[in-house]
């Protein structure tokens, strides 16, 4: 092994730590933190800021946009996103994605968990009405029927049980042969040709393993039945996915849509925890949507009641020690107090860690929520003050009493106190800060927010606006201070590239393994948004060569024309960045380009040059 | 410091007693005296959410535990699969963690009770950062007791020293000595070499310190593990690793342990634990914690298989941020506690018995009146795993404001 291997790099990792000041020379002498967020940047710096910061990340088109409506304009309307225009390309995306305009009732009997499939087996349950989920849901209950009735080997081979009709039955014998040993272009347009009854006929035939193959090929209709047959829950998350990356690519509202990351990270719920898996595409809607850019009181109750928080966070089986449901039960049946929800409520989404309660204040809290639960959970049922589960006696929650005999009502003082406390108000700021300004954030900025917050009784436009209104947002210090989360990453990459994306779940998998798997965290703490969380050879690994895979259109799903791009590295690097590359990246570029070329007398393809671009440091910051 | 002949005397008894003697056994007794140019190593293993201890290895002999727990305490052994483990008429394993039972008594297998950090949070956020820092109730403190850990050397260093399993590089690896994460030892490359050069010299060259130096150590660690990579893995024979995260993040440190690539410090973390509704199901082998266990304890004894003499070098140490309540709530399940468990396992650790003072379940003798009191600071447990096993006396630096720890004698 070679020396060079085990070279020291001590100094590297303690910066891992420190926020970096934007360094201007390789002299380690920074200048205090504080002053650099009172250096202003330049018109076009803002512009820059603005785009890195408040969008998921500048298109081609963008900086000029801003240029000529004005910063000031431009962020005034982001802050009234109602007032904007959607992007139609957005709606078009997202209308076969049925799932996301269901009621949670409806979500779960259209794609229906394992139980469920019994229920409608034995009756118990309609099956969807939805022709497609109908077929799905009703192999999958031929399935469970041909299980439970079948004995000894007969259970093997659930999956291949005899179609309705046969392949040879619906496909001639060439296309057939196109089927089997077809090249990817042949079954594309066999697909495409196919008529609506003979396609689901021929997915029904074929067996599982071969009916995923042809996913990769399929228009985005015959994706979703592959999908259906093959595990209908699946189709939610992959709704909500692709969703949530073609709002975040394509929306005209970006700012909403930052803020709905943060939200829902903020009132984190995990899509895999039991009836979660149903109940999330209606808790991002209902509960977190339409209150981002509202009062805080609101979102707070809308959060509370909801049942996917109700149930993520155990509430929903939290009685009282002596409420009436238990009086009969013999002392083992009976239940009782779950603190979870009241810690986390306080912790995580108001008061913060240090924001002076009690284990005692727990306590008291998650006794004041005995009784809100969900009516009938496992069948997508929405919230329900059950008197009968409630705690009846006095509480006393942070000095304040809650006199004995209430009911709903003592929840719902509880999310009074703990909205107007200071330290809530000071905690949501300082969490809005870090992720919008940078990861210390100063306490001169996080003060005039906090103060806001109070004075509008935490009216988030508000308290966005103080931010945003700052010297301390549009400095220095704030300039790039912030490494982009792999959400953020991924998308900007796509914005940058203008690529067309015409199935988004493969770019889901990226992110899962860059390391933030959407909707997949599964404590209530959510994803962390410091610098130092994302930033490891791992990530960063994977970083690159998704770069690379991206602008080589080695994603599926995803198409980026890359000669678009043309001219030197330096010119392509200007066209993904919005920004002169920096002269130490250009310059390492460069140089490992020449090598190669010398090896290899190759002309350079703009699509490595992007690549590599993508995956270079500058590309990794906003 | 004891030397490698006490351990293997000691350990050679207790497992020729056990009737498990493993044939490395005969061929390490012959190499006693020969020097070891391996590098001791340090596993840590984080659960994370807190694992309700007093359902893992149950105080089945104490009465109140039942009490406390009428619906979901671990049954007295009765010698059924859903009852304790006997460990030494007092403690017993839960029933799914069979795979552990020949290690313990193998003696190479160890168990702290009532121990854990003295700060008095319940919030699992706190307590995990404090435990990965090292110093309870002090946010402050920016890297973590595992880099400082790593003793200090002159000259050459690898720079796969320190290697987290997974996608994030966890705050108790983070700090001054290099330390990277792994996800997957097979693709942790760039696709194609060309591009590799590039993004190196591009990483090595920028004034972005922070990515500056995660680069630099991302491409060592490539050029390292090319040579692994080329060689596809097979466990030893008996070592039968599971498919799920833990599985793969086990059996990929002892992949790197077992290609001499200058491995010291490993870290994995597993999720689950937070067990407030049904932590248990009809029977004590089944439900949630039961299965979250089976899957625990299967990795951990096909690790110890899979290293066979390797193990000589090797600790492994888990640890969670707090235990649980010692009464059960309305839910069949636990809510935040205090005082933990923790499991010590290695070669040269004197296994097969539970260490620290049991404090009691009675009401009085509960934490606020709710959770397992505690008797051991994990510090104590790590530090004697940091001086003893790694060889690095300077606990102040790795455990500052912490200067008197009680060893247990864990290592002999």
């Amino acid at each position: 092994m070679s020396k060079r291997l085990f070279r020291t790099v001590g100094i590297a990792v303690l910066a891992a730590i420190a926020p970096v000041a934007p360094a201007k020379s390789s002299k380690p002498k920074r200048q205090p933190e504080e002053r650099q967020f009172q250096i202003k940047l330049s018109k076009s710096e803002q512009i820059q800021h603005a785009l890195d910061r408040l969008t998921f990340g500048p298109r081609p088109g963008d900086f000029e946009k801003l240029r000529r409506m004005g910063v000031k304009k431009w962020v005034d309307q982001q802050l009234h996103p109602e007032r904007i225009a959607e992007n139609p390309a957005l709606e078009t995306k997202l209308a076969p994605l049925a799932s996301l305009r269901m009621t949670q009732e409806e979500a779960v009997r259209h794609y229906p968990p394992p139980q469920l499939i019994a229920a409608v087996a034995t009756g118990r349950q309609p099956p969807p009405d939805d022709p497609v989920a109908r077929l799905a849901v009703e192999r999958l209950v031929r399935k469970y029927r041909a299980r439970k009735g079948a004995t000894g080997n007969a259970a093997q081979t659930t999956d291949d049980l005899e179609p309705v009709k046969r392949l040879d039955e619906v496909l001639t014998a060439e296309q057939l042969q196109i089927l089997a040993r077809g090249a990817p272009d042949q079954k594309r347009a066999l697909l495409a040709s196919l008529p609506d009854s003979t396609l689901d006929d021929v997915l029904a035939a074929l067996p599982r393993a071969r009916r995923q193959e042809l996913f990769n090929f399929a228009p985005v209709d015959t994706r979703r039945k592959i999908l259906l047959m093959n595990a209908p829950q699946a189709v939610i998350n992959y709704d909500l996915s692709d969703a949530k990356l073609y709002r975040a690519i394509y929306s005209n509202r970006q700012l909403e849509e930052l803020l709905v990351d943060f939200w829902y990270n903020h009132f984190n719920v995990f899509l895999d925890k039991g009836a979660d898996r149903f109940l999330t595409p209606s808790y991002e809607r209902d509960a977190i949507r339409p209150y981002v850019l509202g009062r805080f009181r609101n979102m707070l109750e809308a959060t509370a009641k909801s049942p996917a928080m109700l149930f993520y966070l155990d509430n929903w089986q939290s009685v009282g020690a002596n409420a009436a449901v238990n009086a009969r039960r013999a002392s083992r049946g009976r239940r009782g107090l779950n603190e979870n929800y009241a810690r986390e409520l306080m912790e995580l989404h108001t008061l913060g860690v240090d924001g002076g309660y009690t284990q005692k204040d727990v306590t008291e809290v998650a006794r004041c929520f005995t009784g809100w639960t969900i009516k009938a959970p496992r069948q997508g049922g929405g919230f329900e003050y059950n008197d009968r589960m409630h705690d009846k006696g006095e509480k006393i929650v942070l000095g304040v009493r809650i006199p004995a005999g209430g009911g709903i009502e003592d929840g719902e003082k509880v999310l009074d106190i703990l909205a107007h406390h200071p330290s809530t108000a000071r905690f949501i700021s300082k969490e809005l800060a870090q992720r919008f300004v940078a990861d210390n954030p100063p306490a001169t900025l996080i003060d005039r927010m906090a103060q806001r917050f109070i004075a509008t009784d935490g009216d988030l436009r508000e308290v966005m606006r103080a931010m945003l209104t700052s010297r301390e947002f549009w400095s220095r210090g704030a300039y790039h201070a912030k490494v982009k989360t792999p959400f953020e990453m991924v998308v900007s990459a796509i914005r940058a590239l203008n690529a067309d994306v015409d199935e988004a779940f493969p770019l889901a998998q990226r992110i899962a393994q860059l390391g933030e798997p959407l909707y997949r965290k599964l404590e209530p703490t959510g994803y962390k948004s410091n610098n130092a969380e994302w930033v490891n050879s791992a990530a960063l690994l994977a970083r690159m060569n998704f770069g690379l895979a991206l602008a080589q259109n080695r994603i599926v799903g995803v198409r980026v024309d890359a000669s678009r791009l043309n001219g030197d590295p330096a010119q392509i690097a200007r066209e993904i960045l919005f920004r002169d590359v920096s002269p130490q990246t250009i310059t390492a570029l460069e140089k490992a380009l020449e090598q190669q070329q010398a090896k290899q007398k190759q002309p350079l393809s703009p699509a490595l040059v992007a690549g590599l671009v993508i995956g270079s440091p500058d590309f990794q910051r906003r | 410091m004891i030397s490698r002949r006490v351990f293997l005397k000691n350990s050679a008894v207790a497992m020729f007693g056990a009737g498990v003697a493993p044939a490395w056994l005969s061929r390490a007794l012959y190499a006693v005296d020969a020097p070891s140019p391996r590098k001791k190593i340090l596993v840590t293993i984080f659960q994370r959410g807190a694992v309700d201890g007093l359902n893992v290895v149950a105080p089945f002999g104490e009465k109140r535990y039942y009490d406390l727990r009428p619906t979901i305490a671990v049954p007295k052994p009765d010698g059924t699969p859903d009852s304790a483990i006997d460990l030494d008429g007092f403690f017993g394993l839960h029933p799914s963690l069979g795979p552990l039972q020949e290690i313990f008594t193998a003696g190479h297998l160890a168990i702290v009770e009532a121990v854990g950090s003295p700060d008095p949070t319940r919030s699992h956020f706190d307590a995990q950062d404090y435990m990965e820092s090292g110093t309870p109730g002090r946010k402050a403190t920016a890297d973590g007791w595992l880099n400082r850990a790593l003793p200090p050397v002159r000259g050459r260093v690898s720079p796969v020293r320190a290697v987290a399993a997974g996608a994030a590089l966890p705050r108790a690896l983070r700090g001054r000595n290099e330390s990277i994460a792994v996800d997957n030892l097979d693709s942790f490359q760039i696709r194609d070499a060309r591009s590799s050069t590039a993004f190196e010299s591009m990483y090595a060259s920028t004034i972005d310190t922070v990515l500056n130096g995660a680069g630099r150590e991302t491409f060592d660690a490539v050029k390292i593990l090319q040579s692994i990579q080329k060689r596809p893995y097979a466990p030893s024979p008996g070592a039968a690793y599971t498919r799920t995260r833990f599985g793969t993040s086990m059996e990929q440190i002892a992949r790197l342990i077992k290609a001499d690539v200058g491995l010291e410090v490993a870290f994995a973390d597993v999720g689950g634990w937070d067990t407030h509704v049904n932590e248990v199901g009809a029977k004590a082998s089944a439900g949630q914690l039961p299965n979250l266990l089976a899957d625990f304890g299967k990795n951990l004894a096909a690790f110890y298989r899979d290293l066979g003499d390797r193990m000589a070098d090797v600790v492994v140490v888990t640890m969670s941020e707090f235990g649980r309540t010692a009464k059960e709530n309305g839910n069949r399940g636990t809510d935040h506690g205090h005082a933990n468990i923790m499991f010590v396992l290695g070669g040269a650790v004197r296994g097969g018995k539970v260490y620290g003072d049991w404090p009691g379940l009675d009401e009085e003798q509960l934490y606020e009146g709710r959770d397992l009191n505690l008797t051991t600071d994990f510090r104590d447990v790590l530090g004697e795993l940091v001086t003893a096993h790694l060889g690095n006396r300077d606990l102040n630096h790795v455990f500052p404001g912490y200067s008197n720890p009680r060893f247990l004698g864990l290592i002999g």
